[in-house]
């Protein structure tokens, strides 16, 4: 009877159940398309979003910073932060774009070897070589030499961004073949965009990655106690970043025909800031993959909508760091609000 | 009594942290289905031999022998591994997971082995927390709950369940109650209660007469680095303890370590 007791003042002080971050991200994505939909009506007179063509361009044009919010999701939830994905999309551009390139090309980089007209394996592995070897170092530096995520992957960020332009003096890369075009064609960015939001949702839950990432990001001392091989598991966490890195730069090229040395500026930033939008929260151990992919539609949308509104496109970046500074409020009053609670 | 009842056993076990005896010369047994409380003023060194036992730290000296055989953990999870669970002062829980997840984080029952992308029973890690929950007598009413979203003593019963469900041979718990209000002090004490009757031996460090008087077969006290007492429950009271811990008497069989 006491143990009853005791029962009863528990179901008194148990909490409700908190609000779900993404479905913050839901209400204001419908909210600023609503707000988009009414000035579009008044001020140009057509609707913004019963328009296929302006819908398509808008999701191909984030879906590709979307791989990269997808990796920079799940470091962010195991505690940490990424700066290089930008920067990894730059370098394994410019190398895989190299190894792409069409043999009727006389100024190929590697005509004189007979590098040309490759099957599209090759260029696509050679991107994703050099962002692996970017996520080794990263994850060396964070898990074994004790790096904060943030210094480590700020060198990478200007590293790698170094290697991109270092490899052809800053010179562009062109003329890929048209098998390897096919990755950019059309929809398919968003398709390949889909396909790993998708997979990385349910290993994010349902496998022992995703339980082992929520944990460290919660609270490391305990997962290490626990048995987590930590040092092992943030590793792998910054390496499946920086491919995901690789793989937007290597659709990005191939939907762009052309590889620069500057590609990917800034795009590590336009990244967190989807997540962070999306409710994944700074400080590990909370947020989802859905969320990052709501956030990344508010990006698309707002972009979209200020094109539409022929919003001149500095007041563009004036309105993304206001985004980017706003969403990181929103997200230590969130925190505050909850240690208030708790 | 026969060897094999010997849970663990502790000789002249001793750590010094430079100049400073921490610890000097224990020698501490627990027999099968036991609780022993540890006692002694702030200082005293109870954490201190909990930490040599559970491999925190490095013992300077002495043999700690467990199950009957010698023992030489080389951190806490090697001592977990060998059958013994500890509840720490601060509570190591991930926040952000549920009970289950966190009642078998780092040993998740696995569906499909795919390596770390193996896929996660929650079904059985669901029933086997149920099961835990239930042989330790612990309510809580929403194991989807997040422990972010607990008070203190249910998150504080979700630690004492976690050692609980791994059929431990040994659980030792550093001041399980030391945060936590009445009401919550009650239901822990209620789980050690339950660990006694199933018979599961327990080292219980408190600064709480009444709980250790309530609770354990036996009552340890330390004084400076030093075991000072060695009493059976039936045999002492509050006073006689207090004395112990103060200084005021030292158990005859320990009139060297006064």
């Amino acid at each position: 009877m006491r143990n009853a007791g005791v029962a009863m003042g528990q179901v008194e002080k148990q909490r409700r159940k908190p609000w779900p971050a993404e479905l913050n991200a839901l209400i204001g994505l419908i909210a600023i398309m609503l707000i988009f939909e009414i000035v579009g009506w008044s001020l140009v007179g057509q609707s913004f979003l019963l328009n296929k063509l302006r819908l398509s361009i808008m999701i191909t044009q984030v879906a590709v910073v979307g791989i990269l919010a997808v990796g920079v999701t799940q470091v962010i939830i195991s505690g940490g932060i990424d700066l290089s994905g930008g920067s990894i999309i730059g370098a394994s551009a410019m190398i895989a774009m190299s190894f792409a390139q069409i043999g009727t090309y006389p100024r190929a980089i590697f005509a004189a070897q007979g590098l040309v007209d490759l099957p599209i394996i090759v260029p696509i592995l050679v991107g994703l070589l050099v962002a692996l070897m970017c996520g080794l170092i990263n994850g060396a530096l964070i898990a074994y030499v004790k790096l904060p995520p943030f210094i480590a992957t700020l060198g990478m960020m200007v590293s790698a961004r170094g290697v991109a332009l270092w490899f052809t003096k800053g010179q562009p890369i062109s003329f890929p073949t048209n098998a390897f075009m096919s990755i950019g064609d059309g929809l398919t960015p968003v398709w390949i965009f889909i396909g790993i939001a998708v997979l990385f949702s349910l290993i994010l839950k349902y496998t022992l990655y995703g339980k082992h990432t929520y944990a460290i990001g919660s609270n490391q001392a305990a997962a290490r106690m626990s048995g987590i091989n930590v040092e092992r598991h943030l590793m792998l966490v910054y390496v499946i970043a920086s491919l995901l890195a690789g793989l937007a730069g290597i659709v990005l090229i191939a939907r762009s025909q052309t590889a620069q040395p500057v590609f990917g500026t800034m795009n590590e930033l336009d990244a967190i800031a989807m997540t962070v939008i999306g409710g994944v929260s700074l400080s590990g151990g909370r947020g989802s993959i859905l969320g990052t992919a709501l956030g990344m539609l508010i990006f698309g949308v707002i972009f979209s909508g200020f094109i539409f509104l022929s919003v001149d496109a500095y007041y563009q970046n004036m309105v993304k760091g206001a985004i980017i500074v706003g969403a990181v409020a929103l997200d230590q009053w969130r925190q505050k609000r909850q240690a208030r609670d708790a | 009594m026969i060897m094999s009842d010997i849970i663990l056993k502790t000789e002249s076990l001793t750590k010094h942290y430079g100049g400073v005896q921490a610890l000097e010369g224990v020698d501490f047994e627990l027999r099968a289905g036991e609780h022993v409380a540890i006692m002694g003023d702030n200082g005293a060194g109870k954490s201190t031999f909990v930490r040599q036992i559970t491999g925190v730290e490095q013992r300077t000296r002495g043999r700690i022998l467990f199950n009957g055989k010698e023992v030489n953990f080389k951190g806490p999870l090697e001592a977990r591994e060998a059958g013994i669970e500890t509840v720490f002062q601060n509570l190591a829980l991930a926040d952000d997971l549920d009970v289950p997840s966190n009642l078998f984080l780092g040993r998740e029952k696995i569906l499909l082995n795919l390596g770390p992308f193996s896929i996660l029973d929650f079904k059985g890690m669901r029933a086997a927390t149920d099961a835990a929950l239930k042989r330790t007598a612990v309510k809580i009413p929403n194991l989807g709950n997040t422990i972010r979203n607990m008070s203190g003593g249910q998150r504080q019963c979700v630690a004492i369940a976690r050692t609980a469900t791994f059929a431990s041979k040994l659980i030792i718990m550093d001041e399980p109650t030391a945060a936590l209000g009445v009401q919550e002090t009650l239901q822990v004490e209620n789980i050690i209660r339950q660990l006694k009757a199933n018979g599961e031996p327990l080292v219980l460090i408190s600064h709480n007469m009444r709980q250790v008087f309530d609770l354990v077969d036996r009552i340890i006290v330390f004084r400076r680095g030093r075991m000072v007492a060695n009493l059976k429950k039936s045999e002492t009271s509050g006073e006689d303890v207090v004395s112990y811990i103060t200084g005021a008497k030292t158990g005859p069989e320990f009139a060297g370590a006064a």
